[in-house]
């Protein structure tokens, strides 16, 4: 009997943290067949025979064409938002060591629209290829105001949060007074800041996914690297790590993959939050495996709340941001209140 | 000598802790920085690993300053523990003894032979492996720190530092702890440097002895020759007397309260 209760006590890895590769490709399949399906749900009569049909190359009819037109790119956009944002939490929650870290709670995500807004407002008809530098700038500055303002001789989770909060706050009402001062330009601003996949192409596909291509292998490879900034500084110092260097470096490729997210989709909540920690609950704190876990949990939010907000009420479009948020909403006052104790 | 400390001054930002201090680790022996707090040990300690670059003087590792080799060379020859540590959350004991491959791993690279080696052996030698798939978080705090000191002898350097191993550990662990660095020290050659609270421990376990104070070294040598009744009333401000362990014969200091004293100096008359 004391044997039993030995062995219950002491806590071993998981299978998943033992066998991730399996459980990784159980996730990336029911991506890609939650993909397929989300292709036929909409405002239009879709069937599953023409996205079929649609997708190995007969696109003879017209059902088949709207599959490839309008529903195609916001999948594949939905796929591209949902790693930027799931990575670029995790790189976050790993470099900060902070689990309430992610793009818009520490300001990334509402300063990088308001650059981005700021930018469409001022030279109309902008093509959204020069908003991403410029997000990009608005991102690291609103990250680096909120580091300044929480930093007290360190800067703890919570606190962060918190100042991350009124930051967002204070980035979200420079939003809207743009809107309110140029009533006449803003449809396109307004359509690119709903946080919606709805009505983007291929074009916004292609702004995003050299970001993603580049970036995300990079992280995955430096994976052990972050794994040693979570033992301290002084340790990661004695392990060889230039700490630093590392920090910053990973901290500006974070910034980047979610400015670039902003720039085609607009501010989309919480999924940069929810996507690591699910990844690391499911598969241990080693960012080999937590970091490609985070953007596959990125990709299958993403797919979710856009199809929900395609699917709920047909022809109305719920934009996905809407529906992240009412999800992640909840769930982040859960983490808030836990790591607060 | 291979690693020591030339006319360091050290601080954090603006606050100088320590002046001109120079000090030299004996190679192949257990060597201990002892001294109140705010003294400087554990800022030396930092200094001498790296953690910490001196403002004025250098720290010399193997005949070159150790600011100017690059923090991986250094961590392939000197493995350091901080007081501080941080344990990542749901890690295994073998996951975690694997960082101290780190320095010896490019990105990409498989890990080889040598690492899996590396990493069996620091487990043998800690009396860790059996606990390999056990959670960090699990363990009792001398396993944990054994743990630790396996990671660092992963690294496979001959030099360890560790800042106050055994700080916040039951006195059964601090035994453990220190237990398996003088056995390290015996039988595998290790340079063992540690700053430690306790002088009896000290007098106990080191070969050399850095008493500090106010940043400066104000004695050094044998646990015999700096463990006397006048530096430890100079350095800790405490009256004691000092006798030998009845075991061991090594000097051990017994702090003394008030009305002992009094009896003590007219006694002396």
């Amino acid at each position: 009997m004391s044997a039993a209760i030995v062995a219950q006590h002491v806590r071993r890895t998981s299978l998943a943290q033992r066998y991730p590769g399996i459980l990784m490709g159980s996730l990336g399949v029911l991506a890609v067949v939650l993909s397929f399906y989300s292709l036929s749900v909409g405002a239009t009569d879709v069937s599953m025979t023409d996205v079929f049909n649609a997708v190995i190359g007969n696109t003879g009819d017209q059902a088949a064409q709207i599959v490839v037109q309008f529903q195609l790119p916001r999948v594949l956009l939905a796929w591209l938002v949902g790693i930027a944002l799931g990575v670029s939490g995790a790189v976050m929650q790993g470099v900060i060591r902070n689990p309430l870290a992610a793009p818009d709670v520490v300001g990334v995500t509402k300063g990088a629209g308001f650059a981005g807004m700021l930018l469409l407002l001022a030279i109309p008809g902008m093509p959204v290829v020069a908003v991403v530098p410029a997000a990009f700038a608005g991102g690291l500055a609103a990250a680096a105001l909120v580091y300044l303002l929480a930093y007290r001789r360190g800067a703890t989770p919570v606190r962060i949060a918190l100042v991350g909060i009124a930051v967002s706050a204070a980035f979200e009402a420079g939003i809207r007074f743009l809107l309110v001062r140029n009533p006449l330009d803003v449809s396109a601003a307004l359509i690119w800041l709903t946080g919606s996949l709805f009505g983007r192409s291929m074009s916004s596909v292609l702004e995003i996914l050299p970001w993603v291509l580049v970036l995300v292998p990079l992280i995955v490879v430096w994976s052990r690297r972050l794994d040693v900034l979570g033992l301290g500084d002084d340790l990661a110092a004695g392990l060889g790590e230039p700490v630093e260097r590392t920090r910053r470096l990973l901290l500006l490729f974070a910034v980047a993959l979610a400015a670039a997210a902003v720039a085609v989709s607009g501010t989309i909540g919480f999924v940069g939050l929810i996507a690591p920690h699910m990844a690391r609950r499911v598969f241990g704190g080693k960012h080999v495996a937590s970091i490609p876990a985070a953007a596959l949990f990125g990709v299958l939010l993403m797919i979710f709340a856009d199809m929900l907000g395609r699917g709920l009420a047909p022809p109305l479009e719920i934009p996905a941001g809407l529906v992240t948020a009412v999800v992640g909403g909840p769930y982040f006052l859960y983490l808030l209140v836990k790591t607060g104790k | 000598m291979r690693l020591q400390a030339q006319g360091v001054q050290l601080a954090y930002d603006q606050r100088v802790i320590a002046r001109d201090l120079t000090l030299t680790i004996p190679d192949g022996k257990v060597s201990v920085l002892i001294g109140p707090n705010g003294s400087g040990k554990s800022t030396a300690l930092r200094a001498l690993a790296r953690l910490l670059p001196p403002q004025q003087g250098s720290v010399i590792l193997d005949g070159k300053s150790i600011q100017e080799t690059p923090t991986k060379e250094v961590a392939r020859l000197l493995a350091i523990l901080p007081q501080v540590l941080v344990t990542p959350e749901s890690i295994s004991v073998e996951d975690l003894v694997w960082f101290g491959r780190h320095p010896h791993r490019a990105s990409l690279k498989v890990p080889s032979a040598a690492d899996k080696e590396a990493v069996e052996w620091a487990m043998e030698v800690t009396s860790t492996a059996e606990l390999r798939h056990q959670h960090v978080d699990q363990l009792s705090g001398g396993q944990r720190q054994r743990v630790w000191i396996a990671l660092c002898l992963a690294q496979g350097t001959d030099l360890i530092l560790l800042d106050e191993p055994t700080t916040y550990l039951d006195v059964a662990y601090q035994l453990e702890v220190l237990d398996l660095l003088h056995q390290l020290n015996q039988e595998q050659g290790k340079t063992v440097a540690m700053v430690l609270h306790d002088f009896n421990m000290a007098a106990e376990y080191a070969d050399h002895v850095f008493v500090m104070r106010s940043g400066s070294l104000v004695t050094q040598g044998t646990p015999e020759d700096v463990f006397t009744c006048d530096i430890i009333r100079d350095v800790f401000g405490v009256e004691s007397k000092v006798v030998p362990h009845p075991v061991s014969g090594k000097p051990m200091c017994i702090p003394l309260r008030a009305g002992l004293r009094t009896q003590l100096a007219v006694a002396a008359g």
